[in-house]
């Protein structure tokens, strides 16, 4: 612990977002440093890199303007923490944690550093308890549990932020009594998208907590924004007892940030210019989810990931299936045929779904269901491929039912503009479907 | 003691001025004391690569030197037990410090307080060498043995009988040396052994698709690369819990937390079923999952293989599974990077090869130094990025490991699982084990395999063809070949992890291949003497 204020104006080299800041004395690594410039615009930075009394710090906003000689350094001795209180509950602020919704700043109740440490093994429970999203194609084949991460693979032009808003609508948590809490964290979001989102959140009856950083913004912040919010959900999570629910969007624009930040701090650079360690880095963000044994809340995770030129290989959606448990694809086929949710149900898994369905929790023949419904569909669309080698004419019976069989499943199962459906009603819709088409459901 | 000052910091990586450190010796940084390891030497400064969470460390704190590598405790109490990578207990952090695991607490991977029942198995008065067992204590059901330290040897003048605490001494060599009933061993260096064998014997894992297509053998390594979503880790479960070895330390290197959980809460309910005893009792658990610190993963391989290697030291069997070898040389190339090493293909050190065969080498069949038999055998997943198997980490070991096993993200995707591509996939150890089969299982053990192999490879050539011109466009023959070819895939070489059918000792999974056999030669009989594929599959069907 520093009694005095420690501030310098030894600044020997200004590059990119990078100050070098010599004749420092202990400084930290991942310290919290201000920087104020000769206008006296004050900016928030981070002590990265320390070599003797050479100190390597990373400022978070525009570093334009910024001189050496005049431009003052002052280090906090502390790392970066965020300030906790449950009046964080319905307010909106940006990637610095400032409030943008023109009420005053809370009083924080205890402040808590943003990186978290790692859950226990030992200490974690297992996520076995359903969530409802109302989505057919989700409760049926892919269903989410309390303290699951299940991202959404989108490409540009779908509708994920229509399926993410119709999630968050229409969830009910099985279990009585706890609080259901939204926190939501925009990275590089438009205006056109921030608006539409802000319009949901604001129509929930549940609380939400929002960090947005737009697209125009610095982009350190959208580094800084989801440990922010995953900080705040464990806060409400396990210590409050809620069950919280995070959706970020989009994480595409986040390993973007991270490669712009890490080439500017000239590391070797990975995959497709990515820096090596981004697995890593993605799962001490995503391993944050989860729920404790003996205790009351859950931390579920719902990001949103973009797939540039709608490659799976491409390595953000990669790296992010490797650490979550399962994938919601997004098609843009079913998309064009107007299906909503665009649901593509052959690469989509939920790997947890197993321990959350059956008997007590959703209903005894769930698991039959979904498998049988699973294994037509597949067949039905290996007969779509065949279907275009030898025509509808050449095939079988047999194989034709298959082949209508797919697309009214696709039609009337996954697609269901008219609104939610609860579990019972996703897994008759399935029966029934089968019925019709007098399918064995074994 | 010495005490030095932080220099400089960079991510993991911490310099010092501290003197006298040697390569690889085990070092406490800073005031929360987090543990580090000398990575490089320099005459006037020292590199150390620190197993925790730096945040927070400053400039001019201390760092102090232990004069030991980093090393794991082995004796009685592993079994069942859960550790990080730096084998930490970690049941026991929970109960110390919530939920969360904080930086900066050192803990003993065994649990010196508690008591064991010692009965000796030697008389005061003999000679004793390196790896010779001394006597046995009850480690749960399972019979522990402890045997002298490798580097000690000399008479025994006394040996005790009875309750003992791992701090209390068993006995006295002549000289008033003291007899403990445990020691420490590097993690890095490989536990000493007398002769070492080839391969042999086929480690039985229950799995069809393996023992029967691609068997593993004691004592050889096996890999099975895969991209997300094709089960490694549901694969590499089934087999920890089925497989017929003594021991299973099972290492989650990077990888997620809950599913960590589940296995736990599993592991504990199930029975082992060669010998009826709850798997925990047979399992070691290292865990170390993505967001714990990446040097500690990096270690983690090496903490694990290193208590594998002390109970191939009593003379049983033991199974390491590591899950996922690809987040190990993920860790290595962070580290690496943050040293500033030359780059190689990817990123990866250019050591990066010759580091995963020295740890691969350390599987084997051996005559231990006290004379027993032992192996060690090792199952390990790779997860390719992108699910491209021409990525430096699966290519490196393809040169050392005896079975390839590759999951099919096409497969899985038409919930074939275990996802295990018969095209691809090969086991060096298949004509060796097909002679043991033969003689204990089946004497046609070979031949179906042989057919086996022959059927999947015609049902590759007749797809083509049958996708052009219909099902109904092929000859009888080959429309019967293609539908045996349908029944092994989703009949025999499938199989769910999550029912009764998990697990198949060899009898049954040889019974089932006859089976399916024995209808394929009735009804190609009946298509020679004329009868129509539909008649000759239909009404065997029915019988």
């Amino acid at each position: 612990m520093r009694l005095s204020e420690h501030r310098y104006n030894t600044i020997s080299t200004i590059a990119g977002p990078l100050l070098f800041v010599q004749k420092v004395f202990s400084a930290r690594i991942g310290e919290v440093v201000t920087v104020t410039s000769p206008d006296g615009v004050m900016m928030d930075a981070e002590v990265l890199e320390i070599e003797g009394d050479t100190v390597m710090i990373e400022v978070f906003g525009e570093t334009r303007g910024l001189d050496i000689g005049k431009t003052s350094v002052c280090f906090t001795d502390s790392v970066s923490k965020a300030p906790l209180s449950q009046e964080l509950i319905g307010r909106i602020f940006n990637g610095s944690f400032r409030p943008v919704d023109s009420m005053p700043m809370f009083i924080p109740e205890k402040w808590t550093p943003i990186t978290g440490s790692p859950m226990n093994p030992a200490a974690r429970a297992r996520p076995e308890e359903f969530i409802e999203t109302g989505f057919s194609v989700i409760d049926g084949l892919n269903t989410l549990v309390k303290g699951q991460k299940l991202p959404v693979f989108s490409s540009a032009g779908l509708p994920s932020k229509e399926l993410v808003a119709g999630v968050l609508k229409n969830s009910r948590l099985s279990g009585k009594g706890n609080t259901f809490i939204v926190v939501f964290a925009a990275l590089g979001l438009s205006f056109h998208e921030y608006s539409y989102y802000m319009r949901v959140l604001e129509d929930m009856k549940t609380g939400f907590v929002a960090f947005i950083n737009s697209a125009d913004e610095p982009v350190m912040e959208r580094l800084l924004a989801p440990r922010f919010a995953l900080t705040v959900a464990e806060y409400l999570a396990f210590e409050k007892g809620m069950d919280v629910l995070v959706v970020i969007t989009d994480m595409t624009n986040y390993c973007d940030a991270l490669r712009e930040i890490s080439t500017a701090r000239q590391e070797l650079p990975g995959r497709r210019g990515y820096p090596g360690y981004m697995y890593s880095d993605l799962a001490s963000l995503y391993e944050r989810a989860g729920r404790v044994r003996g205790m009351k809340g859950s931390v579920t995770m719902l990001p949103v990931v973009t797939m540039p030129e709608d490659d799976i290989t491409h390595p953000i959606p990669d790296l992010t299936g490797y650490i979550t448990e399962g994938q919601i694809v997004l098609s843009g086929k079913l998309h064009r045929l107007n299906i909503f949710p665009p649901v593509d149900v052959l690469p989509s898994l939920s790997r947890l779904m197993q321990k959350g369905i059956g008997k007590g929790s959703t209903r005894e023949d769930h698991r039959k269901i979904s498998n049988n419904l699973y294994k037509y569909y597949a067949r039905g669309r290996d007969m779509r491929r065949l279907e275009a080698i030898v025509g509808r004419d050449g095939m079988t019976e047999k194989d034709r039912k298959m082949l209508d069989f797919a697309d009214s499943f696709e039609g009337e199962f996954v697609n269901q503009s008219a609104g939610r459906r609860t579990i019972a009603e996703t897994l008759d819709t399935g029966v029934s479907l089968m019925k019709r088409f007098s399918l064995e459901i074994r | 003691m010495v005490i030095g000052r932080i220099l400089g910091i960079s991510g993991p990586t911490v310099s010092t001025d501290l003197k006298g450190l040697r390569l690889y010796e085990r070092v406490s940084v800073g005031q929360s004391m987090l543990t580090g390891e000398v990575v490089r030497l320099e005459h006037d400064r020292a590199v150390v690569q620190v197993y925790e969470d730096t945040r927070g460390l400053a400039v001019g704190e201390p760092i102090k030197g232990t004069g030991l590598p980093l090393s794991v405790r082995l004796g009685p109490g592993l079994l069942a037990g859960m550790f990080d990578g730096l084998q930490r207990p970690l049941k026991q952090l929970k109960e110390e410090m919530g939920p969360f695991i904080t930086p900066g607490r050192e803990m003993y991977g065994l649990d010196y307080q508690k008591r064991w029942v010692f009965s000796p198995m030697i008389k005061s008065g003999a000679e004793t060498g390196p790896g010779e067992i001394l006597g046995s204590v009850e480690e749960g059901s399972f019979r522990h043995f402890l045997f002298c330290g490798p580097d000690s040897r000399g008479r025994v003048s006394q040996i005790r009988e009875g309750a003992f605490s791992l701090e209390e001494p068993l006995g006295e060599y002549e000289g008033g040396r003291e007899i403990l009933g445990c020691h420490e061993w590097p993690v890095r260096s490989q536990r000493p052994y007398r002769k070492k064998f080839p391969p042999s014997g086929p480690l039985v894992t229950g799995q069809r698709s393996i023992d029967f297509l691609f068997p593993i053998a004691r004592g050889g390594t096996a890999i099975f690369p895969g991209g997300f979503g094709t089960g490694k880790t549901v694969l590499e479960q089934s087999i920890a819990k089925f497989a017929d070895v003594d021991v299973v330390v099972y290492v989650g290197c990077g990888e997620r937390g809950n599913e960590m959980a589940e296995m736990i809460e599993e592991f504990e309910d199930l029975k082992d079923p060669w010998t009826g005893r709850r798997l925990m009792e047979r399992t070691i658990l290292v865990v170390n999952t993505s967001n714990m610190p990446v040097a500690a993963r990096e270690a983690s391989i090496y903490t694990a293989v290193t208590m594998a290697e002390y109970y191939r030291d009593m003379g049983y069997h033991v199974l390491l599974l590591a899950d996922s070898l690809s987040r190990w040389a993920e860790a290595l190339r962070e580290i690496s990077s943050s040293l500033e090493e030359m780059p190689g293909e990817e990123g990866y050190p250019t050591y990066l090869a010759s580091r995963l065969s020295g740890f691969l080498e350390r599987a084997g069949v051996v005559e231990t130094l006290g004379g027993r038999i032992g192996s060690l055998t090792m199952v390990l997943s790779v997860s390719p990025p992108g699910g491209d198997f021409t990525e430096p980490v699966t290519q490196a070991c393809l040169r050392t490991t005896g079975a390839f096993l590759m999951l099919d993200t096409a497969l899985a995707q038409s919930r074939h699982f275990p996802a295990i591509n018969w095209g691809q996939s090969y086991s060096l150890y298949a004509c060796e084990l097909g002679g043991h089969y033969r003689e204990k299982v089946s004497p046609e053990w070979e031949i179906l395999q042989k057919r086996c192999r022959e059927i999947l490879q015609k049902e590759e050539a007749l797809r083509e063809v049958s996708e052009i011109v219909g099902a109904e466009g092929l000859q009888d023959i080959d429309r019967l070949l293609m539908l045996i070819a349908e029944k092994i895939r989703t009949g025999f070489l499938s199989q769910n992890a999550y029912s009764e059918d998990a697990f198949s000792p060899p009898r049954d999974t040889c019974g089932l291949i006859s089976r399916i056999f024995q209808f394929y030669d009735r009804a190609l009989e009946k298509i020679k003497q004329g009868i129509s594929f539909e008649e000759a599959s239909q009404t065997e069907d029915q019988v």
